[in-house]
This record gives C-alpha cells, structure tokens and sequence, in this order.
C-alpha cells in the first residue's frame, strides 16, 4: 500500500492554515513544525501530563493524541491565542502575579486547560479549580499558586 | 516518540468502515477517540498499517434512549460518541448512573473530551472503569462487519486482555445498556496511587430493593483479573437477602475469595484482593443507600 499524504485546512487562532501532511504527524507537531507556533510544548507524548493541551472547536485535548489529519475542518486554539500583541491576558498575568510557573514546560498547556475552565464556569470555585487542574501535570509549582492565579484570572475576567 | 508510518482513512458511514476493514484486513485497526490507540503508537507497542477513522461518522455519534419495550435496551450508546458527551448525559444519568461515574473516574477532562465509551469497550483492558461499569450495568455490543450486524452479550464479549469476541473484520458500532427498575442503586468505588493514575482496582455494582430486599444485583471487580469480572458468589449472598451492614461485609468477602489478581508497581496480588473487598464493600453500601435500603 503506498502512503499517502492528506490535504487539509483548519483555522489556528483565528487565522486560516492549510498544509499537506503525512498520517502520523500529530496536531502538535503540525502546529510547532509547520506553523511555528512552538508555545504549544510536547511532554510525555502519551496524554498523560497535558503540556500539549489546546482547544480543538472550544474543548480541551491533547494535542499529542490527536492527528493533523483529524483536525481538517476545526478551529484550534493554542496559547498564542492569548496575548496576540504586547499585553498579557488576565490569566497569563495572574500566573506570573502568583508566580504559578517555574521552569514554564507546563504552561502553554495549563493556560489553555484554565482558560477552558473558566470559559466553561466564570464563577468556579477553589475545589473546582484544584479538580479542573489535575488534567495536567506541573512539577514545580505545587498546584496551590496556579489555583490562586486560576481564582484572581476568573474574577478579573468576570469585570 | 513517533508512530511509524500507516496510512489514514476517514469515512463517513459505518458500513463504508466494514467494508475496508474487509479489504485490509488484520492490517487495518478502527480509529475513533484514539485515547487508547495513539498512545500505543507512539510508543511504538501497536503499528497497524492503516487507521480507519470512525470518529466523524454522524451516524455513530448517537446516545438514545429505548422506547419503553421491556426488552429494548435503556440505553444505546454510538460509537463516536465521547465520553464526555456520555457522563454529562441526562438520559444516562438517569437510566445508567454506573456508568456516568465511572467514566467521570477515568483519563481526565481533555482525554474524554476526545475518547470514546465504545472505544474504551472494545480496547477491553481489564483496569479500565468503563468496561467494568458496563458489566455491571449488563447489555450488549453491536458487532458490525461488511456481512452485517450481531449482537453480543456484555457476558460473553471480553475474553482476555485487550482480548474480545470479536472477530476479524467485525468492529463495535454501539453498546446497548440494560435497563433496570426504577429506584435501583449504584455504587462505583476506585483506588488509584494517584488522583490521575490508572486504577489497582475497581468496583462496580448496582442493587434493587423489594420490600428491603434484594432482587437483582450486579457486582463486577475490574484491575483483578484478565477482564472484568464479575462475582455470582456475592450477587447470590445479597439476593433474597436484606442488606444489612453484616450481608454487605459477607458478599465483599465472597467478592474477593479466590481471585489472583496480578502483581506491578502500583500494588501485589495478594494487595490487590484486599482491596477488591473494601471497594466491593464500599461500592454495595453506596447502591444499598442509594436504592433506599437500611443498614
């Protein structure tokens, strides 16, 4: 059987992108290959620790787990999305006021997680966050200041 | 890492789906949530040479209730419905409330945004949640192939690790769920290392009360053995029986006598069958509340 190649077209932070690509590239090496968009970071490659999370038609997945060719027709967010210009986002800054990275790998795929979180529930609560969180891994923070940031992010975002 | 090459198809009917499973045979595998397969990929422990993409076919993504028949299913599930689609359902909170908690305990958010109930049926492991609530629950699987479509029962369809009934050529293009009474409880109970981790054990049961005592039950173990099982030697201490703390203390007992759970890092054997019968104990006196009995 010869391998063929797929064409696709999908829009990526609101912007339309087309590519041919090859069966086995995944969403995430599509986006940090052939578009640049190298926020989006690539961990355990089996879904277990959530760097790689982005918004494929508003939901959260794991970038890593999902083909390029699968996400022909959708719009993908990814962390470039949320602070196209200068200026942080709230969330972006509410992490760096509560210092919820240290060495920053896990990041781009907690902000998206959190920005779905509250997306989904402007008004969750602590335990809702501590829950909503454990899709992904962070090694350095403890959890507690992205909790905190979680929490200040959804009450700026609510004015 | 990456997965090696294979080629890619998506189709937009089941039976467009049987039918290349028929042309390419043993080399072709069903691609719908992908949560289970692309992992196995990448890490290089499954290499089939083309993935047959079931994931947008609308005629899949399907969760309907039965229509009041007796012998029609509660519930049917599609196959490219998503797990999260599943848990948050009205219909299978309502007529399959086992289920809907044991998905909410398995993978995490972002991975049953995009995996599938029926995917996670068919992969048959035998720790995951999913399989074992839907043994609980009762039912059976739709098998489709390019010569038609079978129903197996939820007894007969998992034989071994990762290892179903069914055939080659044959994929699952639905399950359909037991009903049972109205007022019936449920209990799911886990134990995991981590709040992530993959389950050492699970217990899955549901229980109905007549008059205080038990009339149907389900008890099924998951994590203990090559597949889902299920444990007649409690559900017979329960039935006919009102289910008193002490009764619920026996049929856990019984539950967890002469299993041979396999040992890994995450706990031994003999750990593993202690636990069983604290989940089994757990789970029965969550359902037994549940289906308003006294203990």
């Amino acid at each position: 059987m010869s391998l063929s190649n797929h064409e696709i077209s999908l829009e990526v932070n609101g912007k339309a992108a087309a590519a041919e690509v090859e069966s086995r590239l995944s969403l995430a090496d599509f986006l940090r290959r052939d578009l640049g968009l190298v926020g989006t970071h690539l961990g355990c490659e089996q879904g277990a620790c959530g760097a790689c999370t982005v918004l494929v038609n508003g939901r959260s997945m794991r970038s890593c787990l999902m083909l390029a060719v699968q996400a022909d027709g959708c719009e993908v967010r990814t962390v470039e999305s949320l602070a196209p210009g200068a200026e942080l986002h709230p969330l972006q800054e509410a992490f760096r006021n509560h210092q919820a990275l240290q060495c920053g790998f896990c990041t781009p795929g907690m902000l998206m997680r959190c920005i779905e979180l509250i997306e989904e529930n402007p008004e969750l609560t602590e335990d809702e966050a501590r829950e909503g969180i454990s899709s992904n891994a962070c090694r350095c923070t403890g959890y507690q200041y992205i909790v905190d940031a979680v929490l200040e992010a959804a009450g700026a975002m609510r004015e | 890492m990456k997965p090696p090459p294979f080629e890619y198809k998506r189709v937009d009917s089941a039976s467009e789906a049987a039918s290349l499973l028929k042309e390419l045979g043993a080399d072709a595998r069903i691609l719908a949530g992908g949560q289970s397969l692309i992992p196995l990929m990448n890490l290089r422990l499954a290499s089939p040479a083309c993935l047959v993409d079931i994931s947008r076919v609308d005629e899949l993504d399907y969760i309907r209730s039965g229509n009041g028949n007796s012998s029609a299913p509660a519930l049917s599930i599609g196959a490219a419905a998503t797990q999260r689609d599943v848990e948050l359902h009205a219909d299978v909170l309502r007529a399959a409330p086992v289920l809907a908690e044991a998905i909410s305990n398995s993978g995490v958010v972002p991975v049953r945004h995009r995996g599938t109930v029926v995917g996670s049926v068919a992969h048959a492991d035998p720790s995951a949640e999913i399989p074992a609530a839907f043994l609980a629950q009762g039912g059976s699987v739709e098998a489709v192939s390019a010569e038609g479509a079978r129903e197996i029962s939820s007894e007969d369809f998992f034989e071994g690790v990762f290892t179903t009934a069914l055939q080659e050529g044959e994929f699952v293009s639905a399950i359909r769920l037991a009903e049972w009474p109205s007022g019936s409880g449920h209990g799911f109970r886990e134990l995991s290392i981590t709040a992530e981790s993959w389950p050492v054990a699970t217990a899955s049961v549901l229980i109905h009360l007549t008059d205080g005592a038990a009339d149907r039950v389900s008890v099924v173990l998951g994590g203990v053995g090559s597949t889902p099982l299920r444990r007649p030697e409690a559900e017979s201490i329960l039935l006919g029986a009102e289910p008193t703390t002490e009764t619920i203390a026996e049929a856990a007992e019984a539950a967890a006598a002469g299993l041979d759970p396999p040992s890994d890092t995450f706990g031994s054997g003999n750990y593993r069958r202690k636990i069983a019968r604290v989940l089994t104990r757990r789970a029965l006196a969550d359902a037994v509340s549940r289906a308003g009995g006294k203990q």
